[in-house]
């Protein structure tokens, strides 16, 4: 018991040591994004064509190009400092992942640093192709037969790029390229957090695949959380 | 100071002042084996036979535009179909010089074959200056082909399971003839309504008629419609096998390949569709 105890403390105050290593001081900007009015009716995917998809959802998943929450929270909402913080000149050494599994974009947002790696699984039965239908970046679109291995891609300019499987039309995602390291993609309750802000004035940015973009200036002065709210206007089409 | 300069070195700065100026211009210009083609008359030539259709920003949005299906390419976006390069990368010189000679089939863009060399070359270093894409990217390594392999009765089987394996039939549909499950559903990246190639109706690819345009097509993909690129997922050795398979869909079209197959009397497909 004891000896569990002390171990338990030991193991708080390490933990608490090695947060106080990663946030260097600096401020704090958080909050919730949320919507009001009625979000459009997502609708049921049929994926009869595919059976061995069909077979991984026991009830029909629906489309999500709106996803939200209880009080009206809106996820998968991009949170990101869009002009105040030095851009992220180098892109973190480990990649971002998204899966294709039973059919779908696992997640639904992926938000990246510019050259950021992201790697790409197919954890499915069947074949894949992906392909983002960049504008600023290339425009490239590669099959993944199911078995075949993850493939590694980046994108070197800033861009919301949207991605489909051609073979599996109800399946879309949204790569988020951002030049920032200060971003946060919303989770179901609609929360975000950006962390570790040195004082100065920023803008942050609220995107939303379907509703679009949103900004709010913020002024941090030292170590503060200042909490922010984004609503959107949800339109029922 | 000026005047001390000796009249040899002042020759010298100038020749390299000369020497120095194309590398500026090197966006403006086409090298297609010894042809080297220049924007400045490729403009003249674009403004007499392409604007109708592709427009004067070369956007792909000319006067014409709006009652041609599939839409005109668009320069400024620079994405291409017919390459010899790797997806998402721009094509050589050589790509788009080969595009404009042999027309896209089933399209309404035809061959300009009737044109000199010089004059598609020239077209091509004007189209080039469309998109900022060729002064900030290089064009893509052309794709490696190696030597066709001897077309067998084996090749073409494994040329089979690769076209199940690979689920090539998704779209272009079991017995290639472009009526897979996803078929009906296909856009292409201008959200237009686009069609699988189909196989049994024998036409022409959009990208070539030879062996090695159909190797290229599912290597390097078709960029800006559904077709991916194979090139991580298919071996070198193996993708001779594919095209070898691929021509006995061509049912209405003479080749080795289909030959091969009549004479084993097992005919994937000749023997199914006469029989019936």
């Amino acid at each position: 018991m004891k000896v569990n105890q002390i171990l338990m403390s030991g193991i708080a105050v390490l933990a608490a040591a090695a947060m106080a290593v990663a946030a260097p001081g600096g401020g704090t900007v958080s909050g919730k994004v949320t919507y009001e009015g009625t979000p459009a009716k997502q609708k049921p995917i049929d994926m009869s064509k595919e059976p061995s998809c069909a077979k991984a959802h026991a009830t029909p998943i629906t489309t999500e190009a709106v996803v939200t929450g209880a009080g009206n929270t809106l996820e998968n909402v991009v949170v990101y400092i869009s002009a105040g913080a030095p851009d992220g000149a180098t892109a973190p050494a480990q990649a971002v992942t998204i899966a294709q599994k039973g059919c779908q974009y696992v997640p639904h947002m992926v938000a990246m640093q510019v050259n950021q790696e992201l790697k790409i699984v197919n954890e499915d039965q069947t074949s894949h192709n992906i392909h983002p239908l960049a504008k600023a970046n290339r425009e490239w679109n590669k099959s993944q037969p199911p078995g075949s291995p993850a493939f590694s891609e980046k994108f070197d300019k800033e861009e919301f790029i949207p991605v489909k499987c051609n073979i599996h039309p109800w399946m879309h995602s949204t790569f988020a390229v951002l030049k920032t390291s200060h971003y946060s993609v919303t989770a179901n309750n609609g929360a975000f957090t950006l962390p570790n802000l040195p004082p100065g004035k920023y803008t942050i940015t609220a995107w939303h695949e379907s509703y679009g973009t949103q900004t709010q200036d913020v002024t941090i002065t030292g170590s503060e959380t200042k909490t922010i709210s984004f609503v959107f206007k949800a339109k029922p089409y | 100071m000026n005047t001390k300069v000796p009249s040899k070195w002042m020759f010298l700065l100038s020749a390299l002042a000369i020497l120095a100026l194309p590398s500026l211009s090197a966006a403006q210009e086409s090298h297609i084996g010894k042809l080297t083609g220049h924007a400045k008359p490729g403009k003249e030539l674009y403004r007499r036979f392409c604007i109708g259709c592709h427009g004067p920003r070369g956007d792909g949005q000319g006067e014409n535009a709006p009652y041609v299906t599939p839409q005109p390419r668009n320069f400024v976006a620079a994405t291409f179909k017919c390459r010899s390069t790797v997806t998402g990368t721009l094509p050589t010189d050589e790509d788009l010089f080969n595009a404009i000679t042999r027309g896209f089939n089933t399209t309404n863009m035809p061959s300009w074959e009737p044109l000199t060399p010089q004059q598609r070359a020239d077209l091509v270093a004007y189209i080039k200056s469309f998109s900022e894409r060729w002064k900030n990217e290089k064009p893509g390594t052309p794709i490696e082909i190696p030597a066709e392999t001897a077309v067998t009765v084996e090749s073409i089987n494994h040329g089979k399971e690769l076209f199940q394996k690979l689920e090539c039939w998704k779209c272009h549909g079991p017995e290639g003839r472009g009526d897979g499950p996803a078929a009906s559903t296909l856009t292409d990246s201008n959200d237009q309504p686009i069609r699988p190639y189909n196989f049994s109706v024998g036409t022409r690819f959009k990208c070539g008629t030879t062996n090695q345009d159909l190797y290229k097509i599912f290597i390097t993909g078709v960029d800006g419609t559904p077709m991916p690129s194979f090139a991580d997922v298919i071996k070198p050795s193996e993708a001779w096998d594919l095209v070898h398979y691929l021509r006995t869909l061509q049912v209405a079209r003479k080749g080795p390949e289909s030959e091969l197959m009549k004479a084993q009397g097992g005919s994937v497909k000749v023997a199914d569709k006469s029989g019936k």
